[in-house]
């Protein structure tokens, strides 16, 4: 099976937020709910990079492991899923998560926050398969369709890369080999405690 | 004709090249060798060694979500799944423990002197309401609390996920509104109470013999002694942390950011569980530990003996206002907040 990850190359992300519509887009996404979002560091500065950052889909995630109710599974792809019909909404897993990637329907006083929201690598959740039921709950389930998640798919720079961890940082030395620079692979210290050698 | 024009184009052109190339010079060699589009480049690692946490602009209304990394959610979960487990099952299994043990050594502290039928009312309905509604909500919220924290081990594979998931959303929700009449008991306890709890020399004399629960004999108290004086200010100033904290994660980014958070937590976590030991053994001095502790919680009245033994001072100040003898001389009689009942006496 493979690792599926997510790789920013941040040198050629242009800030166009594609990812962000595409994503809302293909899984519906109500309202208020952004799974993944693009973020400048230093804008307007020299030097100013443009980075997406969704559920980076983390080894030994931090949210399922303070997830008080356990209700997050992780699929024989590496991809960190949770059930919205067990998450009782309390917000834990937005403390540990290192790229704050759960989100909450409701502004959430009161712990009212609702069944939390993320990325779910366009995979779907619990249910069975591409059931309306799972659309509706989790979006999109590509990757049982055998599809990359969208945002990296229609990537107009070919900066967000998704697949095989050991294939798209393969991808990414190449790049840098050629371009002669890379700015790292935003993120994967700390999901995956590896960086790619370049 | 035609060779003096070409001539003079020859001129024009050569002095041209030169000009160009004299123009040149200074800018090649400007021009590095190499260029490096990422030398003003921001770097994660440098980025995160400067603060511990990136944060950018982004074009989404969501401001919170600028922030795109923060492995300090690493470090809380290390505390919440390791840290605070262990100082939660050493508190309260150790409190337990070391109560079992104490009750097997010491047994139920005994009114020396028997019982003398003759009661004095020591605590008013509207404290008794005030303790106890405190009380009840402590318990629940403590209850609710620890689920958060244990549930998934303990109960989680008893019960299921799903029937644990749909206790564990009550719990939440209980646990998040029952903190207003628990706060609200805070406050009045904090208020009501604060006269009597203001330490004094005569707690130095109690610590130094032990109180009546340790030590083998009596110290002198007022109507608070050290030890429950104790148990007021861990009340007022846990609950008044506790309660802050909690509402801090109540009210999401109202007043505080994710590190925020994350820090209220674990200020939450660690208070909660060191209270709940704490109010363990409080209530274990108040039932099995001591004869006629529960009276004044439970009916507001105490038997005098009682009184004379464990609050010496309190009696002494509370006949002082009554007058000497009073209490003995005039059974069912109903003073200032101080009414003695001699079931001996039959009422007129």
């Amino acid at each position: 099976m493979a690792r599926m990850k997510f790789l920013c190359d941040a040198d050629r992300c242009i800030d166009c937020n594609a990812c962000v519509t595409a994503c809302k887009n293909e899984n519906e996404v109500p309202w208020g709910i952004n799974r993944r979002r693009v973020v400048t560091i230093n804008d307007g500065k020299p030097g100013e990079r443009s980075v997406s950052m969704a559920c980076m889909h983390c080894t030994d995630a931090p949210c399922a492991a303070v997830c008080p109710v356990s209700c997050f599974y992780t699929t024989a792809d590496g991809v960190v899923l949770h059930s919205k019909d067990l998450c009782i909404g309390c917000g834990y897993c937005f403390y540990a998560c290192p790229f704050g990637a759960p989100q909450y329907p409701r502004v959430g006083n009161f712990g009212s926050r609702g069944k939390m929201d993320k990325c779910t690598y366009c995979t779907g959740g619990p249910e069975p398969d591409n059931t309306p039921l799972q659309y509706e709950k989790y979006g999109a389930n590509r990757l049982s369709e055998g599809k990359l998640p969208l945002c990296a798919e229609m990537c107009s720079t070919k900066s967000l890369l998704a697949g095989d961890g050991d294939i798209i940082a393969e991808i990414y030395k190449d790049r840098v080999a050629k371009r002669g620079y890379g700015s790292g692979a935003w993120g994967w210290q700390t999901a995956y405690r590896e960086t790619i050698d370049t | 004709m035609a060779m003096f024009c070409a001539r003079i184009r020859l001129i024009v052109t050569a002095m041209a090249i030169l000009i160009f190339a004299v123009a040149a010079l200074p800018a090649a060699a400007q021009q590095p060798n190499a260029v490096d589009p990422n030398a003003d480049a921001v770097k994660e690692q440098q980025l995160l060694q400067q603060s511990n946490r990136i944060q950018g602009l982004g074009t989404i209304p969501d401001t919170k979500s600028y922030v795109i990394e923060q492995p300090m959610g690493r470090v809380w979960r290390q505390f919440h799944e390791v840290w605070l487990r262990w100082i939660g099952s050493i508190a309260v299994l150790g409190m337990l423990a070391l109560l079992g043990l104490f009750y097997l050594i010491r047994g139920t502290v005994r009114i020396e002197s028997g019982r003398s039928g003759v009661k004095i009312v020591r605590f008013t309905a509207f404290e008794r309401f005030m303790h106890w509604m405190t009380a009840t909500c402590f318990i629940i919220l403590g209850l609710t609390g620890l689920n958060i924290t244990f549930g998934k081990h303990v109960l989680l594979p008893l019960i299921g996920p799903s029937a644990f998931s749909s206790w564990s959303l009550a719990a939440k929700y209980t646990h998040n509104f029952i903190s207003f009449p628990f706060t609200l008991g805070v406050i009045l306890i904090f208020v009501v109470w604060l006269a009597g709890n203001i330490p004094n020399r005569v707690d130095i004399e109690w610590f130094k013999r032990g109180g009546g629960i340790i030590g083998r004999d009596h110290p002198p108290a007022y109507r608070f002694n050290a030890g429950q004086k104790g148990v007021y200010w861990i009340v007022v100033l846990g609950g008044t942390v506790v309660a802050v904290s909690g509402y801090m994660l109540i009210f999401p980014f109202y007043v505080t950011n994710i590190a925020g958070m994350q820090l209220a937590q674990v200020v939450h976590g660690v208070i909660a569980v060191l209270f709940v030991a704490v109010m363990l053994a409080h209530i274990y001095i108040g039932t099995i530990g001591m004869e006629g502790a529960f009276e004044p919680m439970g009916e507001g009245t105490v038997d005098l003996n009682w009184a004379k033994e464990h609050h010496s001072l309190w009696l002494e100040e509370e006949g002082a206002r009554i007058g000497p003898g009073e209490m003995e001389r005039q059974p069912a009689a109903n003073y200032h907040g101080f009414r003695i009942t001699d079931p001996n006496v039959p009422r007129s």
